[in-house]
């Protein structure tokens, strides 16, 4: 439990760094730009693989699940949005992101200091905390609402291709359940979700890379704890979002 | 200068350097010597201020660096330059780039300003043209003398050099060596190289600090250390048989 405490003064300690100002705006203003390239651009293939996939899924097991007629098949539209808005395209889509965007950003720093350039920078007397993670936190919580955008687009048209190509639905339906008790503030509430699990991602898997202590062992076993620490953050903090934004 | 004020540093309750004092005079290349785990590393890093003593006094210059809080201490960082064992180059920055690094930070010069800095600091160290390579397409050498190039493009006025030569052939480490004297007399820099290759100190050692087991053990310069009684010290200079056969016929 101790050790629990120790690391929340440790991580908001470097927070404290992380946000401190910076020493140069323009060099910072080219790293952000560079991080939305690495951290969001880089990432759209898996995200929109995945987005289509699953749109495509829920959609099919919707319509295999419907067996009842007194349930009106625009309901496959409705669920299939639903689904895309208010989990997948947020929640799910961060946990993989977490996987990729974390662990890299872990592994990219604690290399760093082993290697002593982390070090190297604080002897120049750059604040490293904030020159290696402040443009990676903005990055994400810039770019990450626009991947799940992206994503919300992807799956709920690949479930219109997939429902209206197999016959499971018609355009008609399909359109008429995506309109259905429609309201904009799940819209709202996915994109501050995923904010807030974009600074997770970032903030923790840079936390566990800049405080990494040994070799390349170590390296792994700090993306790993990022990736694993990172996840369970998002879940609960999913957990309290959801029950603070829509209850 | 740089003056060391009977610093203390332990981890975990483990000592690792007990009342340290040494100075580091300007224009000189001052080394500490001292076997693995002697302490020198953290010594230096105490110094250089990645590590915090845990008693004691730093002073640069008569300026107090273990009295000053992180953004006073900036301005001494930055007229600090370091050469790392490692070299701790930027892996994702090209050479040229890790050399204007420190530029771009600190210093209000225009493009093409901080470009003939870097371009002069790459002459200095023999790499004219290699501006475009990344670290990764270099030797060890050529990191080396990348980081020197690096530690020196802001005109340090304390340069520090951690195991400079490990890793190198002899003949490149008399090269880094040899740069690391030049340097030294050019700009009037105090500066520090920790090392235990004797070479290295025999060849440009103006004054040298022995630390073992924490302790300051001995200082002096390169012609006393050959002649000096003292035991822990001549069995670190002389290790072998071979080493004190010759020794003896020094003193023969």
């Amino acid at each position: 439990m101790t050790k629990l405490y120790i690391n929340i003064g440790k991580y908001c300690l470097l927070l404290v760094n992380v946000f401190t100002k910076p020493e140069k705006g323009k060099i910072y203003r080219k790293l952000i730009i560079q991080e939305i390239d690495k951290i969001g651009l880089q990432s759209l293939g898996i995200v929109g693989l995945l987005s289509l996939f699953m749109g495509a899924v829920v959609t099919l097991q919707t319509a295999a699940n419907i067996d009842s007629g007194w349930i009106p098949r625009w309901t496959i539209g409705f669920t299939t949005r639903q689904t895309m808005i208010l989990e997948f395209s947020s929640t799910i889509v961060c946990l993989i992101l977490s996987g990729k965007v974390g662990g890299n950003i872990s592994s990219e720093i604690g290399t760093m200091r082993i290697t002593e350039q982390i070090d190297a920078m604080d002897i120049m007397g750059i604040n490293s905390a904030s020159y290696l993670i402040l443009p990676k936190i903005i990055a994400a919580m810039f770019i990450f609402p626009f991947l799940v955008i992206i994503s919300m687009f992807l799956g709920i048209g690949a479930g219109a291709l997939v429902g209206t190509s197999s016959g499971v639905i018609s355009l008609t339906d399909y359109e008429y359940g995506l309109q259905y008790y429609f309201e904009l503030f799940q819209v709202s509430y996915t994109l501050i979700k995923t904010v807030v699990f974009a600074f997770i991602i970032t903030s923790v898997s840079a936390y566990h890379g800049y405080y990494t202590h040994g070799g390349p062992r170590e390296v792994g076993e700090s993306s790993t704890r990022a990736v694993v620490y990172s996840m369970v953050l998002i879940l609960i903090s999913n957990y309290v979002l959801t029950q603070l934004l829509l209850l | 200068m740089i003056e060391v004020k009977n610093i203390s540093k332990a981890f975990n309750g483990n000592v690792v350097l007990k009342n340290v004092s040494v100075e580091f005079y300007p224009g000189k290349v001052n080394f500490i010597i001292g076997r693995s785990g002697s302490g020198k590393s953290v010594l230096t890093k105490c110094i250089v201020g990645l590590m915090e003593v845990d008693q004691g006094e730093i002073i640069f210059d008569n300026r107090n660096f273990t009295k000053l809080d992180r953004w006073d201490r900036k301005d001494i960082r930055q007229e600090m330059g370091m050469l790392f064992q490692g070299s701790a180059l930027f892996s994702s920055l090209t050479v040229e780039e890790n050399v204007m690094f420190p530029l771009q930070m600190f210093s209000k010069m225009s493009k093409s300003e901080m470009l003939d800095r870097t371009n002069f600091c790459l002459k200095r160290v023999n790499l004219e043209g290699k501006n475009k390579l990344y670290p990764s397409e270099t030797s060890g050498g050529m990191q080396k003398r990348i980081g020197i190039a690096r530690a020196i493009a802001m005109n340090p006025k304390y340069l520090f050099c951690d195991e400079p030569n490990s890793g190198l052939d002899p003949q490149t480490a008399i090269v880094i060596d040899n740069l690391i004297k030049e340097i030294t007399y050019e700009y009037g820099s105090t500066t520090v190289v920790v090392s235990h290759d004797m070479n290295s100190v025999i060849e440009i050692g103006d004054h040298i600090n022995f630390i073992n087991q924490g302790e300051l053990w001995w200082r002096g310069d390169k012609r006393e250390i050959l002649h000096s009684d003292n035991e822990e010290l001549s069995k670190f200079v002389f290790p072998s048989h071979f080493m004190q056969e010759i020794r003896e016929n020094l003193k023969g």
